[in-house]
């Protein structure tokens, strides 16, 4: 094609319906159209345009807003970025940045109805209130008060008395480290415990490591049950088990966009206003009792498509932007959801080094 | 580890161990963004196994430059996303102080 039969083509800008597929993922009644985008940098070379993304380009389109920042959950926008950085992100957050957790349960006395291996498990997933910037990984298996939490249960139920419930509450501290010996050595030397503390881990905390909610039920006792322990808690990632994961759950989703291809009237209008469930569309009033459909919260749009079905749906246009990501973080409480997403993007960092070195 | 051949540095293979889509697609979109990749794509070999294989085809330059290159532009990237985040999370405090946490039951 002679590039003279497109006049209307401006240099260095895309054609309208391009620049929407480029930006914009369209929801139709039956299935979203122009997922994937365009990634490769010389799409659009023919055009004219360039399709690259420089870093200077990125920096200066990347925007951050805070919508919510509470003590364990916050949401923001993340503006100007592609789906496979945004997605790096989350799954760092969910699997990669470490907390720490029970992991070894030494049983002395377990009589209650519930087993050994399940209390344990039970004692794993409980979110504890460590900061895991203070410990290292456990390496060579030797647990010292760099890398070991330990705490102590030790509960039991008269005989006679009512039925009681453990509460991870009562899960105790224990800042100098294991209280049970191992069996005895050589005569005259001492007992050694299961850990090896050079000093209290209260110097490197500065305040008390306790569980995160004091009110989660680990086991309930019957009259005479007795449950005796000590736990370990040792620094993890969430790959190796979903208790390291400082997150309940991390995810984005793009921005919704709803457009009125054309002005919807009257009758119409309120019939799309209560098709919603979410209430996307508001009504104006044009006075004279003329009405004209708006779109009020298309942040509340839920992608049910439930607007763009039916006879009246070529009226509305779903859409998401594609490089507006709507960003949420739930932690568990080791963290604070800010702090996480730092430590998130320090972790991509790193495993940029890391092969950074290896290839040079 | 870098795959490729002595007389034709223009294309080689990278293959990855203990990284996995998290990095790989994150090199990728980076490694197409850039006007001297020709190719770019990866692949994991096996689930079962730790490893990614990204394979980079340029049109011209060493791959493991570009692939360094995209490296370096990633994580220049994460600084610029992390140093805006902080901003961000700054000016919130700054405007809406945080609502303190007295409603929190645990904390009695």
């Amino acid at each position: 094609m002679d590039m003279d039969d497109v006049p209307t083509q401006q240099r260095n800008k895309l054609p309208d319906h391009l620049e929407r597929q480029r930006t914009r993922v369209t929801c139709k009644a039956d299935a979203p159209t122009h997922t994937q985008g365009f990634q490769y940098s010389g799409a659009f070379a023919a055009m004219g345009v360039d399709n690259s993304v420089s870093v200077e380009k990125f920096c200066n389109s990347f925007k951050i807003k805070i919508n919510r920042l509470t003590e364990d959950d916050m949401e923001f926008d993340m503006i100007g970025v592609d789906a496979s950085i945004a997605n790096a992100f989350r799954r760092i957050l969910i699997a990669e940045v470490p907390t720490m957790a029970i992991e070894k349960v030494f049983m002395v006395d377990n009589t209650s109805v519930i087993a050994d291996e399940v209390l344990s498990h039970r004692l794993g997933l409980i979110p504890l209130d460590a900061d895991p910037r203070l410990f290292d990984h456990i390496s060579d298996d030797v647990p010292n008060e760099r890398n070991t939490i330990v705490y102590k249960l030790h509960v039991s139920c008269e005989k006679g008395s009512q039925r009681l419930t453990v509460k991870s509450g009562q899960l105790e501290w224990l800042p100098e480290g294991s209280q049970l010996l191992m069996a005895s050595a050589a005569q005259g030397e001492k007992q050694k415990t299961y850990t090896s503390f050079g000093q209290s881990q209260k110097n490197i905390s500065g305040r008390s490591i306790g569980v995160k909610y004091k009110d989660i039920t680990i086991a309930r006792l019957g009259p005479g049950q007795a449950i005796e322990l000590e736990a370990h808690a040792v620094k993890g990632v969430g790959k190796v088990h979903a208790k390291w994961s400082p997150v309940a759950t991390a995810w984005y989703r793009m921005l919704p966009e709803v457009v009125l291809l054309k002005e919807i009237k009257d009758g119409e209008a309120e019939e799309l206003v209560k098709k919603c469930p979410v209430n996307v569309f508001d009504i104006e009033d044009l006075g004279n009792g003329a009405k004209r459909a708006v779109v009020a919260r298309p942040r509340a749009c839920t992608l049910c498509r439930e607007c763009v079905m039916g006879p009246t749906g070529e009226q509305v246009e779903l859409r998401r932007v594609r490089d507006h990501f709507i960003f949420t973080i739930e932690s568990t409480g080791a963290l604070p959801p800010e702090v996480l997403f730092t430590e998130a993007v320090k972790i991509l960092e790193e495993k940029c080094e890391r092969v950074i070195s290896e290839l040079s | 580890m870098e795959h490729g051949s002595v007389a034709d540095s223009t294309a080689s293979s990278f293959s990855i161990m203990e990284e996995d889509h998290t990095l790989a697609n994150s090199v990728r979109f980076v490694l197409n963004q850039d006007p001297r990749v020709a190719f770019c794509g990866y692949s994991i070999p096996h689930p079962a196994d730790n490893k990614v294989n990204i394979r980079v085809q340029t049109t011209g330059d060493p791959a493991k430059d570009v692939m360094v290159d995209a490296l370096q532009d990633l994580m220049v990237m994460c600084q610029h996303a992390r140093g805006t985040f902080d901003t961000a999370v700054a000016d919130f405090r700054a405007n809406k102080p945080m609502e303190r946490m007295d409603i929190d039951l645990n904390k009695s």
